[in-house]
């Protein structure tokens, strides 16, 4: 095709791969931070105290609304202004685990407004802890309407990783950056970076469709309507 | 007294890019509601050809990411002779990216007009075309709106990434003050504030009058 290598191609595949697995790691970790802030988030919300939860929800909303790329910047050159030194991975780490954060507490927030209203009053009327209220009821039956959020979420974070090269983390966009500015070519680098994009996030987006009716069939919440 | 400084010395760039990010925004929209109006019809189409080209199209913009798509245009498609300026590369790719994500939310709203639109518009003797026009189309605008209105801010994000490839919109002038005066809180700060502004004080609210025009109208005819 046209003037593709397959020479070079093959010789630029295993620094690929590796970066693949930076990419993966980046997600990963990503995506571990988003899942539990994000909780934070939500139950910070769920909270009496008013100020609490006006501050909490303008700081999702902000984070929202703004582009994740600039927030990683905002990270990464905020600290030295102050004297605190952040590696591009550890700014890289917080800016898109906080993003996703945000994302994901709109997905928590959403199931737990899903879960029937009488379940919330039959725990109060059987007397429940607020931990066995929420563990024992509520959370369990919040999963099913979290989970394609979720599945979405986790192959946006994947696909969100490439601004992490604005940085310097060597993850695959950078390293397809670095490899065109040491050959002078860059149809193969970047084609190879889309290709291993589509065969990572299609398999898994087609994983998770399935893993969530598996659950819905489970929990018994399939519906024949 | 210190951000007053930074505002008289360096606000006027920033708005200058703040009116680019708006350009290639309003661009970027066109694109994204023309591909996914497109995109969205053909899903639908009884044809296998054209629905496995729609398909094609959806996947592989939904399936890779944006600044990917936005190097490969801007690098890699002069190689196959098609050289676009990188203004028009930035909005273009910004607005197929939205477009395939677009095009989900048009498919899915048009199958979820009640089946018995279709079948009234049929026992009318509605042309195919008159039926889309007249009947299906409408309602489906007005389940997708609020769909769009996330989207639109999900674009307006995007249109960030296009200062990668040196269009000098406001996350470019931000990343330029940043470099020259190191005054990272007041430059990536101050264009954090401005994208919160774009988004939440006019696309949400214009897109909310959107909805309320929209089902005024359907209730009206």
């Amino acid at each position: 095709m046209f003037d593709w290598k397959w020479d070079f191609t093959l010789q630029i595949l295993p620094r690929l791969i590796e970066a693949t697995g930076n990419t993966l790691m980046a997600a990963g970790i990503g995506y571990g931070i988003a899942l539990i802030v994000g909780l934070v988030f939500t139950l910070a919300q769920k909270t009496p105290y008013r100020a609490l939860t006006f501050i909490v929800r303008e700081t999702v909303e902000f984070i929202r609304s703004t582009p994740l790329v600039l927030q990683i910047f905002f990270i990464f050159y905020v600290g030295p202004q102050f004297g605190i030194r952040l590696s591009p991975w550890v700014s890289g780490m917080i800016a898109i685990g906080l993003h996703y954060a945000a994302y994901l507490s709109e997905v928590y927030r959403g199931a737990l407004d899903a879960v029937d209203k009488g379940q919330w009053e039959a725990c109060v009327a059987l007397n429940c802890s607020p931990r066995r209220t929420y563990f024992g009821i509520i959370l369990p039956q919040a999963v099913p309407a979290a989970l394609p959020g979720m599945g979405n979420y986790l192959v946006g974070i994947f696909k969100d990783t490439p601004m992490l090269s604005v940085i310097g983390v060597a993850e695959l966009l950078h390293t397809a950056n670095a490899l065109g500015a040491e050959t002078y070519r860059f149809l193969e680098p970047y084609t190879m970076v889309g290709l291993i994009f589509l065969a990572i996030s299609l398999p898994t987006a087609a994983g998770l469709r399935i893993i969530e009716a598996w659950t819905r069939r489970k929990m018994g919440l399939t519906r024949e309507d | 007294m210190g951000y007053i400084d930074f505002l008289s010395n360096h606000g006027g760039r920033l708005l200058d890019g703040a009116i680019i990010t708006a350009e290639q925004t309003v661009m970027a929209i066109l694109v994204a509601l023309f591909l996914a109006v497109t995109m969205g019809l053909m899903r639908l189409s009884s044809n296998l050809l054209i629905r496995g080209a729609a398909t094609v199209y959806i996947e592989i913009f939904r399936g890779t990411s944006l600044l990917v798509q936005l190097f490969w245009i801007f690098f890699v498609l002069p190689l196959f002779g098609i050289t676009l300026d990188k203004f028009t590369a930035g909005f273009l790719t910004v607005g197929m990216n939205l477009g395939a994500y677009g095009a989900e939310v048009v498919r899915g709203a048009i199958i979820s007009v009640p089946r018995g639109q279709y079948e009234a518009a049929i026992a009318l003797n509605m042309s195919a075309y008159t039926r889309m026009r007249r009947i299906i189309f409408p309602q489906a605008i007005a389940i997708m709106l609020p769909a769009w209105g996330n989207l639109f801010i999900e674009l307006l994000k995007g249109t960030a990434l296009v200062a990668l490839i040196a269009v000098t919109d406001l996350m470019f002038q931000a990343k330029q003050i940043n470099s020259s005066t190191f005054l990272s809180v007041e430059s990536f700060g101050t264009a954090l504030v401005i994208y919160y502004v774009m988004a939440r004080f006019i696309i949400t609210p214009t897109m909310r009058r959107l909805e309320a025009v929209m089902s005024r109208h359907l209730v009206r005819n």
